[in-house]
């Protein structure tokens, strides 16, 4: 029946290769339609594949298509499940109106295929790793989807800061990896193979609650680097150097979202692991309102969204660490909708702006560009949690399952609650800032409503972003039985059932969006000065919220230096002096010997004649000598 | 009969002539000469070692050797011929170009 | 005068023919006499050859090297270096140095071990001396030649062969590259 899920690999991956060495024959916007028509097609594949999972009755197919390691049961095996179909669905949805929206803004860029190339790759990464069967394929994708990025982020190379970003995703990134990789090793010791199938019917057998813990934190390592967690979370911000619907795409719909699908499929271990659990649940916490904090005083616009994108992953990771994975699962579809809606959007601003991202400098912009205001109005109202957003529906699960969670998890409700107030009111002063007030931009800026091909993605975005929440809601909980095959023998944590404190605890976030974004459109819709001085008001923590808390510089201070210092002592003394000096030294020496034995060919066949002789000599002497 | 110790003796003597010869030429048709010599002598402790040792064969290797040394001595001569009509010169000495 | 004696004389005869011969060889100044003196060696070689019953060898050693490699010997010093005589100054430093030296130390282990080893020459043969068995007439040397050393006999056939057309193109005088 879902045979033909490769397909949905194998189209962005044809595309890529296609595009990769015959991009440049082709004219301008054709290769940025063909990329778009492959992912296209592959969401139409996975589409047609998860109807019988729509329609309730589907069951779990695990496809193999050819053996790779067969010893460790890693081979390239789909597993075609509710949860995957969802991601590849996000994946490809939402990545094709992305690649729609790149056809514009990426108009002009001399490297315009090369640009959708590497889109291409990613998404077929992205899908292998969403689709993967086993741990190893899972690593793969999770492997390549790293090198997009740093391809992607790094895209305008020229640019030094755009390179120092890419390097900087990577590395950190790598640093997260590790852990995942010491995780795998170790479920593979304790399973004896990586497939999903032979681990989680065995977890309960075989996995001590030791064991889970340590596999479970290893992977939260992971998990931490691809997800931009604390205390890994520093490169999305420097990511934002690419292109925005690169930013868009991967730094907020789908690759960062990895971590919190690992850790979601992985939550047959998880369930031995409580204590992983509630380190996961307190990490995300603590990375969304550390996160939420620094959004509220960025000036750039696309670090505003970045930092929400954080904040928001943070709040995936509280759910899924509640055991809450519907929830999880949820808010990452809703957060691909809406967050994506809010970059595209920002990208069509900086475009229009001609590549400005400073949001002092903008204002006003709502009578230039309607359509894009209206539509990151939607997208921020869904980002704030106001009913009956998208947003609001996944946000309100996440806190009424910590609620219901109880213990420890009242704190992480607490902050969870006080974060959503701060998302509010930081993306409130993000649209007023942009879209209201008065002109604050450049003489020479002359901004205008962005093309069709830009504008009709953002129009699909925003609807889904309405409506998308309404899959799952407490009336009517289409996503979590559409998921339940995914999750069997899980236990979920629900939230609780009886209206009423459903009601009080609905009523409560409604509460913080609704303060957040009334103090956020009443403060900064007043006159600059005004908003200065509101801002200025919270020195010095608005301006340590401003430098993101001094994070990159405290790690460039105790991490990174002594890292240059040590590979200056390695590069000039150990390299320098003891390697290539032993290099050298072989040189000399063989060099010097050639010199020393240089005057024995003096070119006179006499001369040899006296060696060969007295060679002889010796010969026959030794010869006599030994009988 | 003589003892085969002075047929030895006699051709060590020739050996040890034709190898200082070798040595103290110049000229590359004497050396050539001496080489001559030291196979000849050679032959000798071969023909005499087979008569003390009732081997014929001793006689066999000889002749393969008069053999091999007409050819050494064909192509040797035409070798000299070729240099000493690019050079000019028959003198070994002059010869160094493989000076390292 | 005895068998035994007659080989004696003209062992000793021979014997001091070639050294006299070679001595030439080393110390004449002009090549024509160098080749007079081998051409003296090479036939008192030869007599020793027949001494010791080595017909066919002694009638090759004349034919093959007092004949044809001395004429060639000859005709190559006339082509090229009649006149050359040799300085008898040494332009190599210290070669006649070294190589007194290294005479000295043949000379000397040939003198130990000749006087005071223990060396044996030629293992002895397990019966005397069988004139009928090294008697090296046509006849007994083709026996072995032509049976167990064929194949070694059929490749100097080919080394001669290409002796010889390797001197043809050596020596063929080279014209102005067309």
């Amino acid at each position: 029946m879902a045979d033909f899920v490769w397909l949905v690999i194998a189209l962005p991956l044809a595309g890529a290769v296609f595009l990769h060495f015959f991009g440049k024959y082709v004219k301008e916007p054709l290769s940025g339609w063909m990329a778009s028509a492959a992912i296209g097609g592959a969401f139409v594949l996975a589409a047609i594949a998860a109807v019988p999972f729509i329609q309730g009755g589907g069951e779990p197919v695990t496809i193999s298509l050819w053996e790779w390691m067969p010893a460790i049961g890693a081979n390239f095996e789909l597993l075609w499940d509710p949860l995957a179909a969802l991601m590849a669905l996000i994946v490809t949805g939402v990545g094709t109106l992305i690649h729609v929206f790149a056809i514009g803004y990426m108009h002009g860029d001399e490297r315009f295929h090369r640009f959708f190339t590497n889109l291409n790759l990613f998404a077929a990464s992205m899908l292998t790793l969403v689709l993967a069967g086993n741990y190893a394929m899972l690593f793969l994708g999770w492997e390549l989807v790293g090198l997009c990025s740093y391809l992607l982020i790094g895209f305008w190379y020229t640019r030094t800061t755009a390179s120092a970003a890419a390097k900087k995703a990577f590395i950190v990134n790598r640093i997260g990896d590790f852990g995942f990789m010491i995780g795998l090793m170790l479920v593979f010791t304790v399973f004896g193979t990586l497939s999903f199938a032979g681990i989680f019917e065995r977890a309960g057998q075989e996995l001590t609650s030791g064991m889970a813990t340590a596999i479970g934190l290893l992977f939260l390592v992971g998990a931490t680097g691809k997800s931009a967690q604390i205390p890994l979370y520093v490169w999305l911000p420097d990511a934002m150097e690419g292109p925005t619907p690169v930013s868009a795409l991967i730094h907020a719909a789908t690759m960062v979202t990895a971590g919190v699908y690992v850790i979601a499929r992985s939550a047959p271990i998880y369930e031995f692991t409580p204590v992983a659990s509630t380190v996961v649940a307190s990490v995300g916490a603590l990375t969304a309102i550390w996160a939420a904090s620094i959004a509220l005083a960025q000036r750039d616009i696309k670090k505003v969204l970045a930092y929400s994108t954080i904040s928001q992953l943070g709040f995936m990771f509280l759910a899924i660490g509640a055991r809450a994975y519907v929830a999880g699962v949820f808010h990452l579809m809703t957060h691909a909708f809406f967050k994506a809606l809010l970059f595209l959007g920002a990208g069509s601003v900086i475009h229009a702006m001609s590549d400005e991202q400073d949001m002092h400098r903008m204002g006003g912009l709502m009578r230039k560009m309607p359509l894009t205001a209206t539509t990151m109005a939607i997208g921020a109202l869904a980002l704030a949690g106001i009913p009956p957003l998208a947003g609001f529906w996944s946000k309100d699960e996440i806190l009424a399952a910590d609620f219901a969670r109880g213990g420890w998890f009242y704190v992480l409700w607490i902050i969870g609650l006080v974060t959503a107030l701060l998302t509010a009111f930081y993306i409130a002063r993000l649209w007023v800032l942009v879209f209201y007030g008065e002109p604050r931009w450049q003489e020479d800026a002359h901004p205008h409503e962005s093309p069709r091909v830009m504008t009709l993605p953002l129009i699909a975005l925003a609807f889904l972003s309405v409506v998308g929440g309404l899959v799952n809601t407490p009336f009517r909980l289409g996503l979590e039985h559409f998921l339940e095959p995914s999750f069997e023998g899980v236990h979920i944590q629900e939230a609780p059932t009886d209206w009423l404190t459903l009601g009080i605890l609905a009523a409560l976030s409604i509460l913080a969006a609704v303060v957040g974004v009334g103090a956020g459109v009443l403060a900064y819709r007043r006159p600059p000065e005004r908003w200065r001085r509101f801002e200025e008001s919270f020195e010095p923590l608005w301006g340590t919220w401003e430098l993101a808390y001094g994070v990159d510089d405290l790690y460039g201070r105790t991490l990174v230096l002594p890292g240059r210092r040590l590979a200056e002592a390695a590069a000039f003394s150990v390299d320098a002096k003891g390697v290539d000096g032993a290099v050298n030294g072989v040189g000399r020496l063989v060099r010097g010997a050639g010199d020393w034995a240089r005057p024995l060919q003096t070119g006179f066949v006499r001369n040899y004649g006296v060696l060969f002789l007295a060679g002889a000599l010796v010969v026959v002497v030794w010869l006599v000598a030994s009988g | 009969m003589v003892p085969v110790g002075w047929y030895m003796a006699l051709a060590a003597a020739l050996f040890l002539i034709g190898a200082l010869g070798m040595l103290l030429r110049r000229n590359a048709l004497v050396m050539f000469m001496c080489i001559e010599l030291m196979l000849n002598a050679v032959n000798l402790t071969l023909i005499s070692a087979g008569r003390a040792m009732n081997d014929l064969n001793g006689q066999v290797a000889v002749f393969f050797i008069l053999v091999v040394a007409a050819a050494e001595v064909v192509v040797g001569l035409a070798i000299i011929v070729a240099i000493f009509r690019r050079r000019a010169t028959a003198s070994v000495d002059e010869l160094s170009e493989l000076r390292g | 005068m005895g068998k035994r004696m007659v080989e004696t004389v003209i062992f000793v005869i021979a014997a001091l023919a070639a050294l006299a011969g070679a001595v030439t060889v080393v110390l004449a100044r002009n090549p024509i006499y160098s080749a007079v003196g081998l051409l003296g060696t090479l036939f008192s070689v030869a007599i020793l050859y027949v001494v010791q019953l080595a017909h066919l060898v002694a009638a090759v050693q004349v034919i093959v090297y007092a004949g044809a490699v001395m004429t060639l010997f000859l005709f190559v010093i006339m082509l090229i270096g009649v006149d050359k005589e040799e300085k008898r100054v040494e332009p190599l430093p210290r070669q006649r140095l070294w190589v007194g030296i290294l005479a000295g130390a043949v000379i000397l282990f040939a003198a130990g071990v000749a006087l005071f080893g223990e060396f044996v020459w030629v293992p002895a043969a397990a019966t005397a001396i069988d004139q009928e068995a090294t008697n090296g007439t046509i006849q007994a040397v083709a026996e072995p030649l032509f049976t167990d050393w064929v194949l070694a006999f059929e490749a100097t056939a080919l080394l001669l062969t290409i002796g010889a057309a390797g001197a043809v193109v050596l020596a063929q005088f080279k014209r102005k590259r067309a």
